[in-house]
C-alpha cells in the first residue's frame, strides 16, 4: 500500500535480503482473495534494504527524515480507527536533510518477536508489515509490505482422547470418541460413534466444523460462527450397539491454529459439532472443542535452529529440547 | 523408529455387535395413520371425524396399538395444549376452511370430499410429526389425544 499523490517526487519500496530464498506462503486478505506474502516466524531477523528513487535526478528532496518500522498489529473491524499496536520496532535510516540522487538504506531487526499468527478473520484482523517512511512537512511518503508470521508447535506432550456418553433420555443415546483432543492442522481425526440406544428414527449422521471467532470484552463480546466444514458420516437408520466409524482428514480444510485471547483482544476456537437428523429434519446435536496447532515442516538445514527456537516459545523447556534433539537428528539422518 | 509423517488412520476398537441387535426388530416404530373420514350429526351441526391409528414399539406409550375418533377442533386443541406447555415449534396443521363454512358454494363446502381428503392428508402429516417429537412424548395431552377414549378438555396438564 503506498501514498502516490499527484508531484510525488520520490518513490520508496522495501526489498528483503532474503527474497530469494524466503519461502512465501498464501493468506487470505480481506475480501476473500488468496495472496502470497513472505513467510516469518517468531524469532527471525528481518533485514533488508530501503530504496529512495528520485522521480527527476538533480531536483533535491528535503525531508524530516527516514525510517523504517516493523509494527504487528490488531485491527477490529467496527473500531477501524484504533490500531493495537502489540510490535512497534524503528529504525532511523536518515536524519532530516535532504537527498539529491536515489539512494539505498540497509536496515536489520534482530532476532524480532512475532507472539502471534497473522489472521484475517470475519472481524478481526492481525497483521505484521514494514513501513519505510520518508518524513515531509506537508506529506509523508511511505510503502508497507506485508509479512505473514505463522506460530509453530510441536506434538503436545499430553494429548488425551475426548470420550463421551450423551442422549436424551430413554430416546436416544450415544457413546462418542476421538482419538484427541490436540490435532495439528494436517491431521486426522479418527474416531467412532457407538449406540446404546435408538428410539427415534435417525435419516443420516454428520459432523461439522465450527469456527467461533470471538471479538471484543466485557458486555461487548460478539462470537461469529462459520461453519468450515460438513462431513456425513452415516446415511441411514441405526440400531442399538452399531459402531460408525469416523476419519476426517483436516488437510482439506481452510484452518488456522486455535488462538486464545490474542492479547486480550479476540479468539479464535474450533469446535467438533456432532449432528444427527431424523425423518423430520430434527436435529440431534454435541459440540466438542479441540485444539488446533500448526506443526512445523520437516525444515531444511539453515532453517531447522531457527525452527527450533520458534517452537521453544510454545511448549516449555522439555519439548523444546525434544525439538532441537529432533531438528539435530533430521540434519543428520 | 515409527515414520510421525504418516498419520495414523486406523479405526478405533469397538464392541462387535450382537447378532440380536442387529438383525431383531428397530425400536423408533411409530406409525400414526388417520383415515376413514365419517361425517356425523344432521344438518347445520354436521362435522368430520377421523379415524386415527397408532401402532408402536416405543415404551413410552401404554399401548402398543391404539385407535381413536378425531375431529379437526381435536387437533386445534392439541397444538394450542404443546404450544403453551411444551417448548417445541409446533408444526401447522392444515388451514381453519373459514370460507367453506359459508353458503351458497359450488360445491359441497367442508364436506368435499378433495377438501376431506387434503385436511386428512394434512393432518395425518401433522400428527406424525409431532408424536415423534422426544419433547411432546412427556406431554400428558398427546397421549391422551392419541389413546384415551375421548378428550377431557378439564384436564390437568402435565407430563407423563
Amino acid at each position: 500500500m503506498s501514498f502516490f499523490s499527484f508531484g510525488q517526487s520520490a518513490e520508496i519500496d522495501v526489498v528483503l535480503n532474503d527474497a530469494e530464498t524466503r519461502k512465501k506462503a498464501e493468506h487470505k486478505t480481506e475480501d476473500g482473495k488468496k495472496d502470497k506474502y513472505f513467510l516469518f516466524y517468531d524469532g527471525e531477523t528481518v533485514s533488508g534494504k530501503v530504496n529512495v528513487t528520485l522521480k527527476s535526478p538533480g531536483k533535491r528532496l528535503e525531508h524530516q527524515g527516514i525510517k523504517i518500522e516493523f509494527v504487528g498489529q490488531i485491527e477490529l473491524y467496527y473500531d477501524r480507527g484504533n490500531h493495537h499496536e502489540f510490535v512497534s520496532l524503528v529504525k532511523d535510516l536518515a536524519r532530516p536533510g535532504e537527498i539529491t540522487q536515489s539512494q539505498t538504506f540497509d536496515f536489520e531487526f534482530t532476532h524480532v518477536e512475532k507472539p502471534y499468527e497473522s489472521y484475517t478473520g470475519q472481524n478481526v484482523k492481525l497483521r505484521y508489515f514494514l513501513r519505510a517512511t520518508v518524513i515531509r512537512r506537508l506529506n509523508d511518503i511511505s510503502k508497507e509490505m506485508d509479512i505473514v508470521v505463522h506460530t509453530l508447535s510441536t506434538y503436545p506432550e499430553l494429548n488425551s482422547s475426548i470420550k463421551m456418553e450423551v442422549g436424551i433420555e430413554d430416546c436416544l443415546h450415544i457413546e462418542f470418541e476421538y482419538n484427541k483432543s490436540k490435532y495439528h492442522l494436517k491431521d486426522v481425526i479418527v474416531g467412532k460413534i457407538y449406540f446404546l440406544l435408538v428410539r427415534i428414527k435417525i435419516r443420516h449422521m454428520e459432523i461439522d466444523i465450527i469456527k467461533r471467532e470471538t471479538t471484543g470484552t466485557g458486555p461487548s463480546v460478539y462470537h461469529e460462527n462459520d461453519t468450515i466444514a460438513k462431513y456425513e458420516i452415516m446415511d441411514g437408520a441405526p440400531v442399538r450397539g452399531e459402531s460408525i466409524p469416523i476419519r476426517l482428514f483436516l488437510a482439506g480444510y481452510d484452518l488456522t491454529p486455535t488462538m486464545r485471547d490474542i492479547n486480550k483482544k479476540f479468539s479464535v476456537r474450533y469446535y467438533l459439532n456432532l449432528v444427527l437428523i431424523d425423518e423430520e429434519e430434527r436435529r440431534y446435536f454435541k459440540q466438542q472443542e479441540i485444539t488446533l496447532w500448526r506443526k512445523g515442516d520437516v525444515v531444511r538445514k539453515s532453517m531447522s535452529h531457527q525452527a527450533a527456537i520458534a517452537s521453544q516459545r510454545f511448549e516449555g523447556s522439555a519439548a523444546s529440547e525434544s525439538a532441537l534433539e529432533r531438528a539435530a537428528r533430521e540434519e543428520s539422518g | 523408529m515409527t515414520d510421525s509423517t504418516v498419520a495414523d488412520t486406523r479405526r478405533l476398537n469397538s464392541k462387535p455387535q450382537d447378532l440380536t441387535d442387529a438383525y431383531g426388530p428397530p425400536s423408533n416404530f411409530l406409525e400414526i395413520d388417520v383415515f376413514d373420514p365419517q361425517i356425523v350429526g344432521v344438518g347445520r351441526t354436521r362435522y368430520t371425524t377421523y379415524e386415527v391409528r397408532m401402532r408402536t414399539n416405543l415404551p413410552i406409550f401404554k399401548l402398543k396399538d391404539s385407535c381413536v375418533r378425531r375431529r379437526y377442533s381435536d387437533f386445534e386443541w392439541l397444538k394450542i395444549e404443546l404450544e403453551r406447555d411444551s417448548k417445541i415449534v409446533v408444526p401447522p396443521l392444515p388451514g381453519k376452511a373459514l370460507k367453506r363454512q359459508l353458503p351458497f358454494r359450488g360445491d359441497e363446502g367442508l364436506f368435499d370430499p378433495s377438501f376431506i381428503d387434503e385436511r386428512r392428508s394434512g393432518l395425518e402429516q401433522f400428527i406424525n410429526r409431532i408424536a415423534g417429537h422426544p419433547l411432546a412424548q412427556n406431554e400428558r395431552c398427546l397421549h391422551m389425544f392419541l389413546q384415551d377414549e375421548g378428550i377431557d378438555r378439564n384436564y390437568i396438564p402435565g407430563k407423563v
